[in-house]
């Protein structure tokens, strides 16, 4: 300790300390940082930015500045995070086919490699949301019918009651849920796309999470069951009000018209 | 009767109840004047039979199902048979709707037959009337049934909407949300008529009561003793008929009640039972247990009324949001225009026969109809109100068109608007343009005969197609209808040279008038001396 007091007043113990400092606090980052994975494989992940940028590059930098900084033509994509990439891309969404009031869903042109690899360059561009483990959206076990309460609190407004979709202002519009994977309706609301609000984890816990994506595979999945018969569309009583007009009264007046196609006539012709 | 051992024979059973009945009610009498009653034969005379059978079958489903709905608003935990409402909170009118349709015997397909028959008893009702106003046979004597009939109709939306709201479900609580919302856009009466309604702040724990007992009880009482009165009325009228050949003002062609039209009328009730109960077993409707219980903090898109309040939601979801705040007080013109927009349409349908009449001054009776054609104002004023009626209709549904269509919203709120004010006078100017049009033709019909398709070659070589004449019968038909003069002022200056100034009224009435019978507003029907002149000389030309 002797050794130690005798030097503190060294003019370069000042140097010293900032580095042990600064050693310090590094090695404690690099041992905590949520970024751990990243380290165990390295290569990989930087092999995946790489092969990223380059398709980034080709398919989605006219838009998108070559940076990801973002044109007149597409916003920035610094911190959407990885989530964000692998719903538009792996929805079809991105590349745009045009622009327009809403960008629809589409035909899937990247495999689901190639869209990791454009998500890992995004994600490399600044923190976001992080693409989505499969346990961590399997609705298996969820709640249906708490999906179905906050389903209707938080969705239903744009989404209609079991996610059919709806209109929104100057030809935007919710999509119909119909046939999207839990994935894909998990990152939707991690990340916000379009018109839609996020539900980040703080507001909108992953429980909660599971739970709607349970309720809409319930109801407006492949498998969910419409006790009543033909749904309709499941849109309510315009489709029922057609149905009745056209099916309903107009078998009924084509019957009308046969029963008194085929009665005793009053006059012989 | 005539000898001892006859009269001491049973009579046959049959025989002896109608003898018991008669004795007591008299049904001899009454069955010997209306048995043989004449009905005429057309198909569209069978489209208030619609109505009528479509009636009967949900007062049949509605007993049913009052048997199991509890119409209440107390809160209940769900604990039935349909997975996702498990342990959700819900009012027991929801929870009891929920069990009637998966844990009551038939109680699903009952549902589904009496909210089915319910929307086909509207839009038959709806085609009914439109048959009656488009044939004329609402004039005179029959003014007042055309307003029990409008007033059915009437009833009928609002029977259909209080059926609509009971289930307590999100779609019908944000129904029952938007009639407050309109409710309190009446000025000074608004809020309290609300309170009144509700009894207290909406949604309260009242209402679902009371809409059960104005659904099951108050309106359909009504609604079944005007119907009653209907009927009655076509008896006592006798039904109206088609110009033909043996058919008069003063008569009625056709079948007996007994045995013909009881027989077809019986068959006809079972065949619209039977297809509204196909109908609901293979299409939902109203599928509640997906639209969840109502409560005040949610609300959904995509939620419509039953078509036939459609065209009320149209008006309110195209006005502009306006409103005026004077002194305190707020008028909230963007839904109070809607609502009196609702009251003057549906008036002007109610008022029409008095103010036809009124106009040309028609106060004879008429029992023959008239076919569309030949009251070219009266139709084209039909297809205007109509025209009204489905572009508002367009509006109330408009998110469904615009994500069916790709459409955009406020395109379409724009095109509803602009819509509402020229397409009725487009459609007014096309519809008499066609009915000119087809009165031409059946002129030349008459005075030309029917184009055979038949080509013939003259002598000279000059190709010509041979007409052939219409037989007497048709001719009849054709010409049958009466051709009105418009009212005249007559002269301002009488013989002594008075000076007369008429009326501003008689002025807009003479002028009116002349827009229905004037010279440019109906071809002039051949004459039996165009006839002769045309057929005898040298044929056809």
């Amino acid at each position: 300790m002797k050794k130690l007091s005798a030097r503190r007043r060294h003019p370069l113990a000042a140097v010293v300390v900032l580095l042990l400092a600064l050693a310090a606090t590094g090695g404690l980052y690099a041992a905590f940082a949520p970024a751990g994975k990243a380290q165990a494989d390295e290569t990989a992940q930087s092999l995946a930015i790489d092969e990223g940028k380059k398709l980034y590059s080709v398919g989605c930098a006219s838009c998108h500045g070559s940076g990801g900084q973002g044109t007149t033509d597409g916003p920035s994509l610094v911190g959407v995070g990885s989530a964000a990439v692998d719903f538009q891309v792996g929805t079809g969404r991105m590349p745009a086919q045009q622009p327009g009031a809403q960008v629809p869903k589409k035909k899937v042109i990247y495999s689901q490699a190639e869209i990791d690899q454009l998500a890992a360059y995004v994600a490399s561009l600044g923190a976001g949301p992080i693409t989505p483990t499969g346990s961590q959206v399997d609705p298996a076990g969820a709640d249906v019918a708490k999906g179905g309460d906050l389903f209707r609190t938080n969705c239903a407004q744009c989404h209609n009651f079991t996610g059919k979709g709806g209109a929104l202002t100057n030809g935007k519009y919710a999509p119909d849920l119909e046939g999207v994977s839990p994935k894909h309706i998990y990152e939707a609301m991690q990340t916000g796309p379009q018109s839609m609000p996020s539900f980040p984890d703080s507001t909108m816990p992953e429980q909660e999470k599971k739970d709607i994506i349970a309720y809409i595979k319930t109801v407006n999945g492949d498998e969910s069951e419409d006790p009543g018969g033909l749904s309709l569309g499941g849109l309510g009583p315009v489709s029922e009000g057609l149905f009745g007009w056209i099916f309903g009264l107009g078998g009924l007046i084509a019957i009308a018209v046969w029963v008194a196609a085929h009665t005793a006539k009053a006059k012989k012709s | 009767m005539s000898t001892a051992t006859e009269t001491q024979r049973k009579a046959p059973a049959g025989e002896r109840v109608a003898d018991w009945a008669d004795g007591r009610l008299g049904i001899y009498g009454l069955a010997k004047a209306n048995m043989r009653k004449i009905f005429p034969d057309h198909w569209s005379f069978m489209l208030g039979e619609i109505c009528l059978y479509s009636f009967i079958i949900i007062i049949l489903t509605g007993v049913y199902l009052t048997l199991f709905f509890h119409p209440s608003m107390n809160e209940v935990v769900y604990h039935g048979s349909y997975e996702p409402m498990q342990g959700i909170r819900m009012s027991e009118a929801y929870a009891s709707t929920l069990d009637i349709s998966f844990d009551v015997r038939g109680g699903l397909l009952v549902r589904q037959i009496h909210h089915w028959a319910a929307v086909i008893f509207l839009a038959g009702m709806f085609v009914h009337m439109f048959r009656v106003f488009f044939t004329g046979a609402y004039r005179k004597p029959r003014e007042i049934n055309w307003l029990f009939g409008f007033l059915l109709f009437v009833l009928g939306m609002f029977t259909g909407f209080t059926g609509y709201s009971l289930p307590d479900d999100l779609l019908s609580g944000t129904g029952v949300r938007f009639t407050q919302g309109a409710i309190l856009s009446m000025p000074i009466v608004g809020t309290y008529i609300s309170m009144f309604l509700f009894g207290g702040e909406f949604p309260g724990g009242d209402i679902i009561a009371r809409f059960y007992s104005i659904h099951i009880l108050l309106l359909p009482g009504i609604m079944l003793g005007l119907v009653v009165g209907h009927l009655i009325l076509v008896f006592f009228h006798k039904h109206t008929q088609f110009a033909g050949p043996g058919r008069t003002n003063k008569n009625v062609v056709g079948m007996p009640l007994l045995p013909v039209y009881m027989a077809k009328a019986g068959g006809f009730f079972f065949l619209v039972f039977g297809f509204i109960a196909i109908i609901a077993g293979i299409a939902s409707i109203n599928p509640i247990w997906a639209l969840g219980p109502y409560r005040p903090d949610q609300v959904s898109t995509g939620a419509q009324p039953d078509w036939y309040m459609g065209f009320a939601e149209g008006f309110v979801r195209v006005m502009p949001g306006w409103e005026i705040n004077l002194w305190g007080h707020t008028l909230v013109l963007g839904v109070l225009i809607p609502l009196v927009l609702f009251g003057v349409i549906l008036a002007a349908l109610a008022l029409y026969p008095f103010i036809e009449s009124w106009i040309t001054g028609d106060k004879r009776e008429h029992h023959i109809l008239d076919r569309p054609r030949n009251a070219p104002t009266r139709t084209a004023l039909g297809v205007a109100w109509v025209t009204i009626y489905f572009v508002m209709l367009i509006g109330g549904g408009n998110d469904i068109w615009a994500t069916h269509f790709s459409l955009s919203l406020n395109a379409i709120s724009w095109f509803v608007r602009i819509a509402f004010f020229v397409g009725p006078v487009l459609a007014f100017v096309v519809t008499r343009r066609i009915c000119l049009g087809l009165q031409r033709r059946d002129k030349e019909k008459v005075l030309h005969g029917r184009e055979s398709g038949t080509i013939k070659r003259l002598p000279h070589g000059e190709f010509v197609e041979i007409h052939e004449p219409l037989g007497q019968g048709q001719l009849h038909t054709l010409t049958a209808h009466e051709q009105y003069k418009p009212l005249e002022i007559g002269p301002t200056v009488d013989e002594n040279g008075v000076e007369r100034k008429p009326s501003a009224l008689q002025k807009v009435r003479a002028r009116l008038s002349r827009s229905y019978y004037g010279e440019n507003n109906q071809i002039a029907k051949p004459t039996a001396e165009e006839y002769k002149e045309i057929t005898s000389g040298h044929g056809h030309h």
